[in-house]
């Protein structure tokens, strides 16, 4: 793998089981992520934005071809490899937060570091760092059902980025925002991904999320349609 | 430790969830221990309401005598032997005479047993010195509350009685009853008729003769006593015990269907909330925790719920049970009626051993219920856990 690449997709092909048939979401998908990359996966529903995504963050396994993420070959790794990538290199931000809903702020932004034993001192000095980056240190108390939907999304920012991961994987992450909470959040992972140089690979259908991407990945029924990169992206310089 | 903190930050965090479950348990862990209490209170009652009113120290059995089979009463009466009678002299022990009889209560015909015991004896509970109280002309019979009512019959009514005497003969007389005792044994009530024993030795024409011979509770039993034979306390008890583990068993079985009931109550709220929690284990899953750790969590949280409802339950129903155990509640009907050894009182009995005994197979349950459904949806892949569907 290259020193430069964190993902690197080979002749992907991914079927599901339908009745006695399958559907493939999938069809020969190649590329590469490099580091840093602010990436997006483009196309309408059912074009295998999702599943694409699913399968890089180690939540889902390929039928056929073979994905290395983070120097880690995906393929024949048992659920407890796979756990381990997740907790050590990958970030999740989902379209409807999924926040632990009886922890507080600080402890959902706190949970991804018990999972990896970080010590006491180090958590509370990590979890401190990322809620200021997302501007949440006065609700550190709330919890998720006391936040708006744009501060919800926030303390997900905040939980992915808490351990400081290459890769931070964001499915549909402004679909249940409005405008200016989307470009908010926008914003925020512009800049962690400026500063941290981490790497950011969004599944989108909003136009506003692509005004922000370096890369553009289209995807029509399963296939890599196009693979575009944007050398000024519509809001980045100036949100 | 991070797990135990995490299940008991998820309980308390889930709020009233989590205390409905609690309550359910702890309203199952009470209903266990409260009708365990009441089985076992009815039992110690039942032993001790038999030694008070029938055993005492145990008897001396006429050869012939046998229980069972009513038959043998014709054989069955003579002269007790004279070790026993030196007892009977002392005080230490009673005779008792057998025979079967009939009664025609307002031209009903009833088969009774008819019974002479001493008016005087205070080797057990009845109220047999009213037996010799009696001045009037007819034989004075004293009866118990649960053959009154089955009878239809009360104090003062006075009726025909009938039976056989030593030579075959058939006899009949008039009796009064003298009074009619509440006592909670029906074997000495049920289709019992009792009469002072001179007056039936009389009637059956068999002077200072007896079937068998009770001896007071504490007195020595004798061994060496010809060929009467000497029947023990735990010989009676023992077949009281056959029908305590009998009745046991059909207890366990109670217990189990409770107990069932109770899991079944606890594994539906445990597999509601775990299963309406399956984005939060798909989360789990996504933030990198293993599967096990996730069975594990939930698990734990099963078996906290199991303490919690340890604590709720000691709250709310060790009162009630300390109350049970004091004072006992009061049947709404008459207990003579039931025809088994009933307290007018239901007292529970709670002992040490069958409360852990019950927490502990209450816990236990709790947490392999709470893990069966942890383990079934740790199983789904975390794509389908974050979105809600299921196998």
């Amino acid at each position: 793998m290259d020193d430069n690449h964190i993902v690197e997709i080979r002749e992907l092909v991914k079927r599901y089981p339908v009745g006695g048939g399958h559907f493939t979401a999938l069809r020969d998908v190649t590329t590469d992520v490099v580091v840093g990359e602010f990436t997006g996966l483009v196309g309408p529903s059912g074009s295998g934005k999702t599943t694409l995504l699913n399968i890089i963050g180690g939540l889902d396994a390929p039928s056929e071809g073979s994905v290395t993420v983070l120097d880690m070959p995906l393929g024949g790794k048992n659920h407890k490899e796979l756990a381990h990538l997740r907790r050590e290199g990958i970030g999740f931000i989902f379209q409807t937060f999924n926040l632990l809903p009886v922890y507080t702020v600080f402890e959902n932004v706190e949970f991804p570091l018990l999972l990896m034993g970080m010590n006491g001192e180090d958590r509370r000095s990590a979890v401190n760092q990322a809620l200021e980056w997302v501007d949440l240190m006065d609700k550190v108390k709330s919890r998720p059902a006391q936040l708006s939907g744009g501060e919800c999304q926030r303390v997900a920012i905040a939980r992915a980025i808490v351990k400081k991961p290459k890769l931070i994987i964001a499915d549909e992450p402004t679909a249940n925002l409005d405008a200016e909470n989307s470009h908010n959040v926008m914003g925020l992972m512009v800049n962690l991904n400026r500063e941290l140089s981490t790497s950011f690979m969004f599944a989108t259908h909003d136009e506003k999320v692509m005004g922000y991407l370096t890369r553009i990945i289209h995807l029509i029924d399963g296939r890599i349609d196009e693979d575009e990169q944007v050398s000024k992206p519509k809001y980045r310089e100036g949100k | 430790m991070l797990l135990l903190k995490l299940a008991l930050k998820n309980l308390l965090g889930a709020g009233t969830r989590t205390w409905l479950n609690v309550a359910v348990t702890s309203f199952s862990f009470v209903l266990i221990v409260f009708m365990s209490g009441f089985y076992q209170g009815f039992l110690e009652y039942a032993q001790q309401v038999t030694l008070e009113t029938e055993v005492a120290g145990g008897a001396y059995w006429h050869p012939a005598y046998d229980p069972d089979d009513p038959f043998t009463l014709d054989d069955a009466h003579g002269i007790p032997p004279g070790p026993v009678s030196e007892q009977l002299a002392a005080g230490k022990a009673m005779p008792i005479l057998l025979t079967q009889g009939s009664i025609y209560p307002e031209g009903r015909m009833m088969p009774v047993m008819v019974k002479g015991i001493p008016p005087n004896q205070n080797i057990v509970t009845l109220p047999t010195e009213v037996l010799g109280e009696y001045t009037g002309s007819a034989i004075p019979v004293l009866i118990g509350a649960g053959m009154a009512h089955s009878a239809q019959l009360e104090e003062g009514d006075v009726f025909t009685v009938r039976w056989r005497d030593a030579h075959g003969t058939y006899d009949a007389n008039e009796a009064e009853i003298v009074s009619i005792m509440r006592v909670e044994n029906p074997g000495v009530d049920m289709g019992q008729l009792w009469l002072p024993l001179g007056k039936l030795q009389d009637m059956l024409e068999m002077p200072g003769e007896a079937t068998y011979v009770v001896a007071a509770s504490g007195a020595e039993l004798l061994a060496d006593i010809g060929e009467w034979q000497p029947k023990p306390v735990m010989f009676f008890m023992q077949e009281y015990l056959d029908v305590i583990e009998m009745k046991s068993s059909n207890a366990k079985i109670l217990y189990a269907v409770l107990l069932a009931m109770a899991a079944m109550g606890i594994f539906n709220s445990q597999v509601l909330s775990i299963f309406r929690r399956r984005k939060e284990i798909g989360t789990l899953m996504a933030l990198g925790m293993i599967r096990s750790r996730v069975v594990a969590l939930f698990t734990a949280e099963g078996g906290m719920h199991s303490i919690l409802a340890f604590i709720l339950g000691a709250i709310w129903g060790g009162p009630l049970l300390f109350f049970v155990a004091t004072k006992g509640i009061p049947l709404p009907y008459d207990p003579t009626e039931f025809g088994v050894i009933m307290a007018p009182r239901l007292i529970g009995v709670y002992g040490i051993g069958m409360i852990l005994g019950t927490t502990l197979l209450v816990a236990v349950i709790v947490t392999v219920v709470s893990y069966i459904p942890a383990r079934k949806i740790a199983k789904l892949k975390p794509t389908e856990a974050l979105t809600g569907r299921s196998n």
